[in-house]
């Protein structure tokens, strides 16, 4: 019983880390009806990013997000400016779907070129730290990594309800041509809400780094995990995709601690499966037509 | 129109049989290997991803099940070396048999989430490579009986089951291309909702194009196994190999039945001699991705559509003469409305 929740402690805060990192996924496709397939590429980016920060400068983890926030924020828009845009609309979901696996492969390349290929891990001195809580261990990076994908969850929810991007973003995810008609300039809307997804990947990236070592071929079995999480919260619900997150984290650390580690990330897929066997759009999808 | 590609096919599968006797180069036959081995692949990607328009991303799965029961059935011995070649239309059927529920449970989904669905596939697989260590041998990997074939023309016997194999492949695509079967598949393509509504047995199809691309994947990767001798869950269920086969049919044409061995015979030498200048794996990795973007920003059609629809055009403009435009969508939308009026 003490493993069990112990596992189930653990499992509610690495899925805190996963639905930040869900939350950008969901958010681009739902904006532009693009799978993101480099969003943990980025992810990997900000990681060595944040790890680069703290070794040449000693800057703390948790304040170099104030860095790479923004950092990411423009290659995203200059990713989907360049790479994405000039995608004919007929193929654009396709293609694009190559389009950013390319961009993730090419980011994994230039990566391993500049650090190689060892593992990295950022160590501010205070990674391992946990507190005990009535005989449980909470891991204080874990905690605090949940607190801030809390926090960034908020901002990005009040950026989306209360600034005029956040108008424009939602119109378009409503509907695309009324937004159009309405005076929403569609390309910027797509160029901005892709650099906001990948500026998510920023804070994720930090704290990705913090918790589990990385190196430049980390991106796959990343992207395995957030791809499963979309799926199953249903793609372009942000609130399906935190769920979907918790339950992940849940589930893999229950598998983790009563199994074997080995099999934890084995469990996601499985769930995966069963959901889509009785729901193919997911828990909490809408249905698109052509999309899903 | 159909006796001018029998006749190319003929031309083309006779210099590929003569071929290794004018190659005396180790190198040269390995890379002829490996590039027919990628034509079959990405012949095989195509059925499903091509014609059906269902991007997966997930055959390494299938070419490693193919890799791995070839390696778990000839650990030790392979007897006169050619046993391992008579086995795989054994193990290409138990891999259709297998992908049928997959395909039943991965097709409920459409497009992205398919593709999503699918490279979740190759992980669960390479998971299992990974951790059923009694049987994959895990990471340590396995390794495959040594053929008794002559030093010097050892790699011939690979050669030509990798040649069958891509004979098989296209005549499975020329099949489907020319049948009731294909024609489905492409309404599928244009608009599956519709295609459903006018009576097309849209489940049935798909899965038959999916067990069929999966078979021969399978028995590629059968083959594959066998002629490296070692293989490992990271090589054997390679996300780089499912790209690969995407990457060739997408530069070939996707839906044609030369599409995908052109772009296999242009990017397995290019790939090869990049390997082999540029050596580090990074820099390998850069210059593949920028290909890749390349391709898809230029040529999001591919070669063979692009070329036959100029011809087409300019052919318009001459004497009339109507040159067909394979995969053109013209054509596609033409098959769907000739299903529908069925």
């Amino acid at each position: 019983m003490h493993a069990l929740v112990q596992a189930v402690i653990l499992g509610v805060l690495t899925g805190g880390v996963y639905a930040l990192m869900a939350s950008g996924q969901t958010l681009i496709f739902g904006i532009m009806k693009v799978v993101n397939l480099a969003q943990a590429a980025f992810v990997i980016l900000s990681a060595y990013l944040t790890f680069s920060l703290f070794t040449l400068t000693g800057l703390d983890p948790f304040l170099s997000i104030l860095i790479t926030t923004p950092v990411l924020f423009v290659i995203g828009v200059a990713t989907q400016w360049t790479l994405l845009r000039p995608l004919r609309p007929d193929e654009a979901s396709q293609l694009s779907l190559l389009v950013t696996f390319a961009v993730a492969l090419g980011l994994e390349g230039a990566l391993a070129l500049l650090y190689n290929t060892t593992f990295r891990s950022i160590q501010p001195g205070y990674e391992n730290f946990s507190w005990t809580v009535s005989g449980y261990q909470v891991n204080a990076v874990r905690f605090y990594a949940c607190l801030l994908s809390l926090g960034m969850l908020g901002l990005l929810y009040l950026v989306l309800r209360h600034t005029k991007l956040g108008w424009a973003i939602r119109a378009t995810v409503q509907n695309p041509m009324s937004a159009q008609l309405l005076g929403v300039n569609a390309r910027l809307v797509a160029a901005y809400g892709f650099g906001l997804g990948a500026a998510t990947a920023a804070a994720a990236g930090a704290v990705f780094g913090m918790i589990s070592p990385f190196n430049p071929g980390s991106h796959y079995d990343l992207i395995s995990r957030l791809l499963t999480i979309v799926v199953l919260g249903g793609l372009g619900s942000i609130g399906g995709s935190i769920i979907a997150a918790l339950a992940m984290g849940i589930v893999g650390s229950i598998v983790a601690a009563l199994v074997a580690p080995i099999w934890s990330d084995f469990s996601f897929f499985v769930v995966l499966l069963l959901v889509l066997l009785l729901r193919p759009r997911g828990l909490f999808g809408a249905r698109v037509r052509g999309a899903l | 129109m159909r006796g001018a590609g029998l006749l190319t096919a003929a031309v083309f599968f006779g210099a590929l049989t003569l071929l290794p006797f004018a190659v005396g180069a180790q190198w040269l036959l390995n890379m002829l290997i490996f590039t027919l081995m990628y034509a079959s692949l990405a012949s095989a990607w195509n059925l499903v991803g091509g014609y059906a328009g269902y991007p997966s991303l997930g055959h390494a799965a299938f070419f490693g099940v193919g890799a791995y029961a070839i390696a778990i059935l000839f650990e030790d011995s392979v007897g006169d070396g050619y046993l391992p070649f008579f086995l795989l239309p054994l193990i290409g059927v138990g891999a259709a048999v297998v992908s049928v529920p997959i395909g039943w449970i991965a097709m409920r989904t459409r497009a992205d989430v398919f593709a999503i669905v699918t490279i979740t596939l190759l992980f669960i697989t390479q998971t299992l490579a990974f951790n059923l260590r009694d049987v994959t041998g895990g990471a340590q990997g396995k390794s495959v009986g040594v053929a008794p074939f002559p030093v010097d023309t050892y790699g011939r016997p690979f050669y030509y089951a990798m040649l069958a194999l891509l004979g098989l492949a296209m005549s499975a695509s020329f099949y489907v291309r020319h049948s009731k079967i294909g024609l489905s598949l492409l309404a599928v393509r244009a608009d599956e909702d519709k295609a459903h509504g006018v009576g097309v047995r849209v489940t049935a199809v798909k899965l038959i194009a999916f067990a069929a691309s999966a078979g021969i994947t399978a028995m590629v990767g059968g083959v594959w196994a066998y002629y490296v001798g070692f293989i490992y869950p990271q090589f054997a269920v390679d996300p780089l190999l499912t790209i690969g086969m995407v990457l060739m049919t997408f530069l070939g044409g996707r839906a044609t039945l030369w599409g995908p061995v052109v772009g296999a015979f242009i990017l397995v030498p290019a790939q090869q001699s990049f390997a082999y200048q540029l050596g580090a794996s990074q820099v390998y990795l850069l210059a593949y991705a920028a290909i890749f973007l390349i391709i898809m920003l230029f040529l999001p059609r591919g070669i063979l559509p692009t070329i036959t629809d100029r011809l087409y055009r300019q052919g318009k403009h001459g004497e009339g003469s109507r040159a067909k435009a394979a995969g053109s969508s013209d054509e596609v939308t033409r098959d769907a409305l000739r299903i529908a009026e069925r």
